[in-house]
C-alpha cells in the first residue's frame, strides 16, 4: 500500500515538471525574445523608443541598396551597410506600411554590420535603416516606389 | 513541420558568407481569403545564427519580412567545415533548425 502512494505521488511530481519545462517555457521564450511593442508601433521616432533609444541622427556612414522602383511589392531585396564605429544592430523599417519595424538584426562582434533581406511593401515609401552603434541610433533614408498595387502577401 | 532552409555558407577572403533562404508563408494578417474575413498572421518571429557555440546573428522579425525568406550576411572567425546552424521560432511557436558546412573560398 505504501509503495503505491508513493508511486503516485512521483507520477504526479513528474508530470508537473515536464508540464513546467514543456509548456510555460516555450511561450516564455517567445514573450522575451520578441519585441512586441516595437513591431506595433507607426512611426520611426516611436520604434526607436520601443526599441530603447530615445532619437536618431542622421548619418552618411550608412548605405541602403536597393531598387528605386520596386518590382514586386511582395518581395523588394534591401541591403543595408553601416560604417558607424561599434555598429550593434541594423533595423529595416519601411514608414508607410502597417507595422512600421520589418526586421531587426542585432550583429555581435565579429559579424560584419552588412545584412540583406527582403520585404513586402503596402505602397510607395521611405525606408528607414536604423542603426544602434555604441548605445546610440543613427539612420539613413531611401525612398522606394512601388508601381503594382499592394503588398499581396 | 516546415520545409528545410537553404543554406550557403562559404569563405571570402577571411570572413565566412552566409546566404539563407527558409520556407516560410510569412502571412501577413493583413490579407483576406475569398470569403472576405481576415486570414490570421503567422510568420517567423525569431532568427539565429550561431557557429562555434557563439551567436554570430539574431534577429527579430515581423510579419512583413517576405514569404520565404532571404537572409545574407558575413562574420569574422569561421573555417572550411566547420558548422553553422540556424534556428528559426514562428508566432505559432513552429521551429526549425538546419546546418551547413562552411565551404572553402
Amino acid at each position: 500500500m505504501n509503495t503505491k502512494r508513493r508511486a503516485v505521488l512521483k507520477t504526479g511530481a513528474s508530470l508537473l515538471v515536464l508540464t513546467a519545462a514543456g509548456l510555460v517555457r516555450p511561450s516564455q521564450a517567445l514573450a522575451q525574445d520578441w519585441n512586441k511593442a516595437a513591431f506595433g508601433t507607426r512611426s520611426l521616432a516611436e520604434a526607436i523608443k520601443a526599441l530603447g533609444g530615445s532619437g536618431s541622427t542622421e548619418s552618411r556612414d550608412i548605405q541602403i541598396t536597393a531598387p528605386d522602383i520596386a518590382e514586386n511589392s511582395a518581395v523588394v531585396p534591401i541591403s543595408i551597410e553601416s560604417r558607424v564605429p561599434r555598429t550593434q544592430a541594423i533595423a529595416f523599417v519601411i514608414e508607410k506600411n502597417p507595422s512600421i519595424l520589418s526586421a531587426n538584426f542585432d550583429l555581435p562582434e565579429g559579424t560584419d554590420a552588412f545584412v540583406t533581406t527582403r520585404v513586402k511593401m503596402a505602397e510607395t515609401s521611405n525606408v528607414y535603416a536604423l542603426v544602434r552603434a555604441d548605445g546610440k541610433y543613427f539612420h539613413a533614408v531611401k525612398e522606394i516606389k512601388v508601381t503594382q498595387g499592394g503588398c499581396g502577401g | 513541420m516546415a520545409d528545410p532552409m537553404r543554406i550557403r555558407a562559404s569563405m571570402t577572403g577571411d570572413k565566412v558568407e552566409v546566404r539563407v533562404l527558409m520556407s516560410h508563408e510569412m502571412e501577413s494578417g493583413q490579407r483576406k481569403d475569398a470569403s472576405g474575413g481576415l486570414v490570421p498572421a503567422h510568420f517567423i518571429q525569431n532568427v539565429t545564427v550561431a557557429h562555434a557555440g557563439k551567436t554570430v546573428l539574431s534577429a527579430q522579425w515581423g510579419p512583413s519580412v517576405s514569404k520565404n525568406p532571404f537572409v545574407h550576411f558575413r562574420f569574422k572567425g569561421g573555417k572550411p567545415g566547420e558548422k553553422v546552424t540556424i534556428n528559426w521560432i514562428d508566432n505559432k511557436g513552429d521551429k526549425r533548425t538546419d546546418e551547413a558546412i562552411i565551404a572553402g573560398g
